[in-house]
């Protein structure tokens, strides 16, 4: 299934900067409807800094970033999050003063009108049981937000988006500060929504990324540096070197280059 | 019915014993039950027992800080759900007030006549923005839907510009600030510093009499009712979450796709709407509305009387609202300079020692006592301060909720 255009969202000559700092740089890169992408770098390769873009959190200073045919770039958050972009953040945030079947209903309740909202005691969707059942904290539903685990949290984020049926999918680290047995989870939930779900996942742990993924974007100072399956990037010497640091004579100290680049991750 | 509602219930249910700390966060009232047997108690309360107890003198009084109550109630709305701090409700309580001010004197002049104060400052036509509280159908819902439209409006701008916290109280302060100068400098209009006085009949009643003002008392009581239910209902809803969830979160919130624009406009009119109610209901009571009563500083007070009440707690509210009000009947009748320390000194206590207000007293003897035997006092609600850009961030505030003795 292709859309008009090609792909479900097309970046084109993205550019955005921070105080001078090209956090992307002309960047391309296109997501075809149905796909599972995986978008890998070392810190400061502009990961986040492409989903803040497409999910309208950050503005560009050129480039085009289009979905399903239509552009986005200047449209408001929660009206690309209506055109059906949801997304995920890497410190996971959900409403710690309200139960997990709160967080999950208020999520799915955001097509609902006003009048709708206004209303008391309003029935609870199937659909958020569903989505509650597939991260599996049906069990916590009633638990205040706050008192779950950081690796729960994530997961009733997750939720939040599910629920919401959006037809792109951004997570962003969705294993940050989990353990190993959670990892395992979420990989496996991740794989799951991508039988149903367009999904673009950023991510560190290059194990993770072996296990899990199937296609991978690596992002190098701004810029797509090469695309392909796991097994494809991993013989790219390019990528070796983006991730290990130059050869020692090719550019003055070690590490340094890597070191400054922190700058452009969001926190 | 019942399956229509299972789901809900299951939410409600938090409060079974599962998880003590889910409870805690919610006001007392949250049980149905319990929660209908102590509304009826002060209804009971509030329309029977009070009216045979209390002098005239006194129940007028009452009836006042009735009035004062509903906008408690809005303020614990905007504030305690919404997070915005408004120290501006004066204001909005001022537009109720002059609105049915204006009705009452003109009234009392009778068709085609000047109010009182007009004639002595030599003005000879009624000014044109007097001319619609001519008609009751005009000046009454005004009252009460000029204070929510200019809240709306004023919502509409700052909000979309995220001005929050702090900013967003200076920017409510400078605007009763700017009211109030302006009824001082439109001496001619407004009645200046003295504002509208001698207020003293109302649909051909007359308001000295005490029957009248007994009926009046048992009205504002009924509305106090109506607003606090109104809130709570609010509040309980999908839309209520939706604000607690803006207030912590508001960027969240804009990905989930819901505009928080929109959901705060609708909690700060809505206590804007309640301040201009308890305005409508404050001229006849008292009979006069003047600068004194709207300016900065009895707008500072009514955000105390919430935060002394609890601004989590709507009865928390309404509770602060009386006691702090009788409490200064009483003391300045006394002590006629002593209450302005008192009250400030009370405020820092409050903010400083219980967040939650005298609502949250028992909640905060229960913690202190747990916390004895782990060692550790986590601060109840996040302190205001959290909504302040640049201080914390209001998640690392609430993370330290999470460090629940029960837990």
């Amino acid at each position: 299934m292709s859309s008009p255009g090609g792909g479900l969202l097309q970046v084109r000559g993205l550019q955005v900067a921070f105080d001078g700092f090209r956090a992307i740089d002309g960047l391309d890169f296109t997501v075809e409807r149905g796909e599972a992408r995986f978008l890998i770098g070392p810190n400061g390769a502009g990961k986040t800094t492409l989903v803040d873009c497409i999910t309208g959190l950050t503005r560009a200073e050129a480039g085009s970033v289009r979905f399903a045919g239509q552009e986005v770039g200047g449209m408001r958050e929660h009206e690309i999050v209506r055109m059906g972009i949801g997304r995920t953040f890497q410190t996971p945030s959900v409403f710690e003063e309200l139960s997990v079947l709160h967080n999950v209903d208020l999520a799915a309740s955001f097509r609902r009108p006003l009048r709708s909202l206004l209303r008391g005691r309003g029935r609870v969707d199937d659909s958020v049981h569903e989505a509650l059942e597939a991260v599996g904290l049906s069990s916590v539903m009633d638990n205040a937000a706050r008192t779950l685990s950081h690796g729960q949290k994530q997961w009733l984020e997750i939720g939040m988006v599910l629920v919401q049926e959006p037809q792109l999918l951004l997570l962003d680290e969705p294993v940050a500060g989990m353990t190993k047995e959670e990892r395992t989870v979420t990989g496996e939930l991740i794989q799951q929504i991508t039988q149903t779900r367009t999904v673009v996942v950023i991510e560190h742990d290059m194990d993770f990324v072996r296990r899990f993924a199937s296609r991978v974007t690596v992002m190098h100072e701004g810029r797509a540096l090469t695309e392909g399956t796991v097994a494809e990037v991993q013989g790219d010497p390019r990528v070796e070197e983006v991730y290990l640091g130059r050869p020692r004579d090719a550019r003055g100290a070690p590490g340094a280059g890597a070191g400054e680049e922190v700058v452009g991750e969001r926190a | 019915m019942a399956a229509s509602e299972s789901h809900g219930h299951r939410g409600e249910g938090a409060g079974d014993g599962r998880d003590r700390s889910a409870t805690r966060a919610r006001p007392t009232t949250e049980s149905p039950w319990a929660g209908r047997v102590w509304f009826a108690v002060a209804a009971i309360a509030l329309l029977v027992v009070m009216p045979l107890l209390l002098s005239d003198f006194r129940l007028n009084l009452m009836a006042k800080f009735l009035c004062f109550a509903i906008i408690a109630v809005g303020i614990a709305f905007a504030w305690g759900k919404g997070g915005m701090l408004t120290l501006g409700q004066g204001v909005f309580f001022g537009l109720g007030g002059y609105s049915v001010a204006m009705f009452l004197k003109l009234e009392e002049a009778g068709p085609g006549q000047l109010p009182d104060f007009m004639v002595w400052s030599g003005v000879e036509e009624l000014p044109v923005l007097w001319k619609p509280f001519q008609h009751a159908w005009f000046a009454l819902p005004a009252a009460v839907l000029l204070p929510m439209g200019i809240a709306a409006v004023l919502g509409v701008l700052v909000f979309r510009q995220r001005v929050r916290g702090a900013y967003f109280a200076i920017l409510t302060q400078a605007l009763a600030a700017a009211f109030v100068i302006f009824l001082i400098g439109q001496q001619q209009l407004t009645g200046g510093t003295n504002g509208l006085t001698n207020i003293r009949a109302m649909f051909n009643l007359d308001l000295a009499n005490a029957g009248n003002q007994r009926g009046l008392y048992v009205i504002v009581a009924a509305v106090l009712g109506a607003a606090f239910l109104l809130v709570r209902h609010l509040s309980r809803s999908r839309y209520g979450r939706l604000l607690v969830a803006v207030r912590d979160s508001e960027d969240r919130v804009r990905f989930l796709g819901y505009n928080p624009t929109t959901v705060k406009v609708i909690a700060f009119s809505v206590s804007a709407g309640l301040a201009g109610l308890a305005g409508a209901f404050f001229v006849p009571i008292v009979g006069i509305i003047s600068p004194t009563m709207l300016g900065i500083v009895p707008s500072i007070e009514m955000v105390i009387w919430v935060a002394l009440g609890g601004r989590a707690s709507l009865v928390g509210a309404v509770v602060g609202a009386l006691v702090v009000s009788w409490a200064k009947t009483g003391l300045s009748e006394q002590f006629p300079s002593g209450w302005l320390y008192l009250e400030g000194a009370l405020f820092i206590a409050v903010v400083t020692f219980a967040p939650k207000g005298i609502a949250g007293l028992g909640e905060l003897w229960r913690r202190r006592t747990d916390d004895r035997s782990e060692g550790s006092a986590p601060p109840l609600v996040p302190s205001p301060l959290r909504h302040l850009p640049g201080l914390s961030s209001g998640r690392g505030a609430s993370e330290k909720l999470e460090r629940e003795p029960s837990a």
